[in-house]
C-alpha cells in the first residue's frame, strides 16, 4: 500500500530531523548555563547599602505635639494587577508612622489608605475624596505615571502636598503643579546613567538598543541612546505583544554587538532575551526597572543570566534596621522595590509635622524648603519637584534573584 | 524594484525609511529565518488548500486547529519536565520528547478538525445551505474556539519553553545557519513532499482529487464523499499539529489563546499566493510569503511592516495572476 510508504517516510523524516537537533544539541557545551561566557563583564553584588550618616528618621526627637486628627494618607494601588508595588510602598510608609507615633507620645499621626487599583480611570474618584478630608495633610502617591498625571490638579486645587515614591515619566514635572514632588530619578536620569554603565563599568564597545513602543521604552530609550555616542552600533524598534525577534536579533548579531540595552517591560523583555541567547549571543543584556521583575526570570530561565538591570530604587532590603522593620509591618516579606522611597516621603512628612507645620499650606512649604538625608539618598527638590541629586542603583541575575550591584552612572 | 530603492536617501524619524545597506548585510540570516517561517506557514497552508479544494470552503477555524496544536505541544513539554531554560537531557531522551510532541500535537489537532467537522460543517452540508452560511459558521468556530481557550487558559501567554539550544550547523556567506531552522525547514519539507506524493498515489488520494473535480461523479463512481471530506480535514489537521510543534520551537512564547490567528491568516494567504487548492502552491506560497515578510522587515527597519509588505505583494502578485502562481488544481492530474 502507498499509505504504509507514506507513512514511513513522514516517521523517517521526523526522526531524521529530530536527530540532527539533538546531535546539534550535543555539540554545544553550553547546555547548562550562558554565565561566564566570554562576552559578560562580572560585577560583584554588594551585601550593603551606605546610610548617611546623619539621615533624617521618623522618631525624630520625641518630642513632637500636634492634634489628634493629624492625618497623613496613601493613595494608590492596594488591589488590582500591580497591586504589589502599592503594598511594597504603603508597608514603606506604615513602619514610617509606627516608629513615629511610638517615639512620640505626644504626636499620634493617623494613616489612612485609598486604593486607585493603580488604575488613571478609576484613581480620580479616591483622590477627589481624599482631598477633601481636612485632617489629610499630606499624601504619598501615586505610584504610577498614568494616575499621577490623572490626579495631579485635583492636588493642585487644594493645596495638597504629595510625594510620588515611584512615578518616573519626566513629564509629570512639566505640568506646572507646585504640589507634586518625586521621591527618585525620573527616567531622563535612569538613561544617561544606563549608558554610563554600559560603556563604563560594563565595558561594552558595541552597545545595540532595542526599544518598544511604550511612551517609556520610546522616551528611555531615546535618553540612553544619547548617552551612548559612538558606542551606539544601531537601534532597533519591537511592538508590545510582539513574539518574535528573530530579525532584530540577526540585525544585532551582524553588527557583532557586545550588550544589547532593551527598553521596555519585561513581558517582551524575556522572550527577547531567550531567543537572543537561544541564537548563540554572548554579550550582556542590560534593561531598566520595567524589566527588573522576578518574572523576567522566570520567563526567560537560564538565558536571564547575562542580564543587568538600572533602576532609580534604592535596595532597601540591605539596610538592617530598615529591613527587619519592614518585616515587622509586611509579616514578613523583605523589603520590595520602592519601599524605601515609601518610607523616606513619610518621613519627610513626618518630620515636617513635627516641627510644628502642621496645615497644608506650611507642611507644603517644609517640603519646597527640604534639605536633608533620607534612609536612601539626599533629599532636596528644585523649584519643579524634581530631586536635585537622584540615584540610579544597578542590578544583576544571580542565581537566579535580582541582587543589587551598587550605583551607577556616578 | 531594488536599483530603484537605492538611491532613496535613507529618511530619519520618518514612519517609513527605506534602509539597503541593512538588507544586504542580513540578506542571508533573513532568508533563513524566513523560509524557517515559509516552512510553518507552508504546513498550515496545505490544510487550507485541502479543505478548499475539496469543499470550496475556507475554513477560517484551522487557525484554532493550529493553536490547540501548540497548546498540546505545550502541555506535553511541559509535563516532562521542559522549562524556559535549556533541558539538560541527552540528545536521544530530547528527541525522544519532541517526537511524543509531535504525535501529541498531531493527534490533539486532528481530533479537533474531525469534531470541528463533524459539529459545525456536517449539519449544514446535510440541509445543503449555501457557501456564504459556511463561511459564517468557519468564523463563528474560530471564535468560539479562540474564546473557549482564552476562558481556560486566560490572557497570557504560556511559559516559553526552551526545546534544545540551535546550535550552529554550517555558515553560508557569513552567516550561520543553526539546528532549529535547519530541523524546521528539512522536516516541514519532507512532510510536504509526503502529503503531495499521497495525494497523487495513494487511493485515499485520487479519492481527495475525485471530489475535488467532481464531487457529484465521484459519488457516481463509488467514492465515499463524506468519507473523503473527513480524511482532508484529519490531514490538515496532523499538518496544523506538526507545524504547531515547529512553531514553539521557533517562537517559544507564541502559545497564547489569539496565537494562531495571524498566522491562520498568514498560511490562507500562503494558499491563495501559491494558487488556492494546490498543494505545491502552498508550499511555494508560504515559502514566498515568509521571505517576502522578512525582507520586508529588514528594509524597513520594524517588525510591524512584515505583514504589511507581505501583503502587499500578495495583492499585486495576484493582479497579475487572480488564480495564484501555480493555479488552483487539486482536482487536476498534476495536483
Amino acid at each position: 500500500m502507498y499509505r504504509k510508504k507514506v507513512i514511513t517516510a513522514w516517521a523517517a523524516a521526523a526522526t531524521l530531523t529530530l536527530a540532527l537537533s539533538g546531535c546539534a544539541n550535543q555539540a554545544g557545551p553550553t547546555t547548562t548555563d550562558t554565565s561566564g561566557t566570554s562576552g559578560k563583564v562580572n560585577i560583584p553584588s554588594i551585601s550593603k547599602v551606605d546610610v548617611p550618616s546623619g539621615a533624617v528618621l521618623p522618631k525624630g526627637d520625641g518630642k513632637a505635639t500636634c492634634p489628634a486628627t493629624t492625618t497623613l494618607a496613601y493613595a494608590g494601588a492596594q488591589t488590582g494587577p500591580n497591586a504589589q508595588l502599592g503594598i511594597n510602598i504603603f508597608n514603606g510608609i506604615q513602619l514610617a508612622i509606627n516608629q513615629h507615633n511610638a517615639a512620640n507620645p505626644g504626636c499620634q499621626v493617623q494613616f489612612k489608605k485609598f486604593d486607585t487599583e493603580g488604575d488613571p480611570n478609576k484613581a480620580t474618584g479616591p483622590v477627589t475624596q481624599l482631598v477633601s478630608e481636612a485632617d489629610i495633610v499630606g499624601v504619598i502617591g501615586l505610584p504610577f505615571s498614568g494616575e499621577s498625571k490623572a490626579t495631579g490638579n485635583i492636588f493642585e486645587q487644594k493645596g495638597l502636598v504629595h510625594i510620588t515614591p515611584s512615578a518616573t515619566n519626566p513629564g509629570l514635572t512639566e505640568n506646572g503643579w507646585t504640589t507634586f514632588f518625586r521621591g527618585l530619578g525620573n527616567d531622563a536620569v535612569q538613561g544617561p546613567a544606563a549608558a554610563k554603565f554600559l560603556t563604563g563599568k560594563l565595558g561594552a564597545k558595541k552597545v545595540y538598543l532595542v526599544q518598544d513602543d511604550s511612551d517609556y521604552g520610546i522616551g528611555l530609550g531615546t535618553s540612553t541612546s544619547a548617552g551612548l555616542g559612538s558606542a551606539l552600533v544601531g537601534t532597533e524598534k519591537v511592538t508590545t505583544g510582539q513574539k518574535d525577534f528573530s530579525a532584530v536579533i540577526s540585525k544585532i548579531m551582524n553588527a557583532k554587538a557586545d550588550a544589547v540595552f532593551y527598553s521596555g517591560y519585561y513581558a517582551e523583555g524575556a522572550p527577547f532575551d531567550q531567543q537572543l541567547s537561544g541564537k548563540g549571543f554572548t554579550g550582556t543584556f542590560v534593561a531598566p526597572d520595567g524589566v527588573k521583575d522576578d518574572q523576567f526570570i522566570k520567563q526567560a530561565g537560564d538565558a536571564s543570566n547575562n542580564a543587568y538591570f538600572t533602576c532609580p530604587c534604592i535596595p532597601g532590603e540591605l539596610i538592617p534596621d530598615f529591613a527587619s522593620g519592614y518585616k515587622e509591618v509586611s509579616k514578613g516579606t523583605e523589603p520590595g522595590t520602592y519601599s524605601i522611597e515609601g518610607y523616606d516621603a513619610a518621613t519627610v512628612l513626618l518630620s515636617g509635622i513635627d516641627a510644628g507645620k502642621q496645615s497644608r499650606a506650611d507642611l507644603l512649604s517644609w517640603v519646597k524648603a527640604y534639605d536633608k538625608d533620607g534612609l536612601s539618598k539626599h533629599l532636596k527638590w528644585d523649584a519643579k519637584g524634581e530631586l536635585q541629586a537622584p540615584t540610579v542603583y544597578g542590578y544583576k541575575v544571580e542565581n537566579g534573584k535580582i541582587v543589587p550591584i551598587g550605583p551607577i552612572g556616578e | 524594484m531594488l536599483p530603484l530603492l537605492v538611491h532613496l536617501p535613507p529618511m530619519e524619524n520618518d514612519w517609513i525609511s527605506f534602509d539597503v545597506p541593512s538588507l544586504m548585510e542580513n540578506f542571508w540570516s533573513a532568508t533563513f529565518d524566513g523560509l524557517t517561517f515559509g516552512a510553518i506557514y507552508a504546513l498550515v497552508a496545505l490544510g487550507y488548500t485541502l479543505v478548499y479544494g475539496v469543499l470550496n470552503l475556507i475554513n477560517f477555524a484551522h487557525s484554532e486547529v493550529f493553536i490547540v496544536g501548540c497548546y498540546a505541544v505545550f502541555f506535553t513539554l511541559s509535563n516532562l519536565g521542559f522549562g524556559p531554560s535549556a533541558p539538560r537531557l541527552d540528545i536521544w531522551a530530547i528527541i525522544l520528547n519532541l517526537l511524543l510532541a509531535l504525535v501529541v500535537a498531531m493527534i490533539a489537532s486532528a481530533l479537533t478538525a474531525f469534531v470541528l467537522e463533524r459539529v459545525a460543517y456536517k449539519p449544514l452540508r446535510k440541509r445543503n445551505a449555501p457557501r456564504l452560511v459556511f463561511l459564517i459558521t468557519a468564523i463563528g468556530a474560530s471564535f468560539t474556539i479562540q474564546y473557549l481557550i482564552y476562558l481556560w487558559r486566560g490572557p497570557s501567554p504560556e511559559l516559553a519553553l526552551t526545546m534544545f539550544r540551535p546550535t550552529p550547523i554550517f555558515d553560508v556567506f557569513g552567516t550561520i545557519v543553526d539546528s532549529q531552522q535547519l530541523v524546521i525547514i528539512i522536516a516541514a519539507v519532507i512532510m510536504m513532499v509526503g502529503t503531495e506524493r499521497f495525494i497523487r498515489k495513494s487511493r485515499t488520494g485520487r479519492g481527495i482529487r475525485a471530489v475535488a473535480q467532481d464531487p457529484d461523479t465521484a459519488t457516481l463512481m463509488g467514492v465515499n464523499k463524506e468519507r473523503i471530506i473527513i480524511t482532508t480535514f484529519v490531514i490538515g489537521g496532523l499538518l496544523a499539529g506538526a507545524a504547531a510543534l515547529f512553531y514553539v520551537m521557533k517562537i517559544p512564547s507564541g502559545v497564547q489563546y489569539s496565537g494562531g490567528f495571524v498566522l491562520g491568516i498568514k498560511a490562507f494567504a500562503a494558499a491563495v499566493l501559491g494558487g488556492i487548492g494546490n498543494v505545491r502552491g502552498a508550499l511555494l506560497g508560504g515559502l514566498l510569503l515568509g521571505l517576502i515578510g522578512n525582507y520586508g522587515q529588514i528594509l524597513l527597519g520594524n517588525s510591524q511592516w512584515t505583514d504589511v509588505v507581505a501583503f502587499v505583494v500578495l495583492v499585486l502578485v495576484l493582479l497579475l495572476r487572480p488564480q495564484g502562481i501555480l493555479g488552483s488544481a487539486l482536482g487536476r492530474s498534476k495536483a
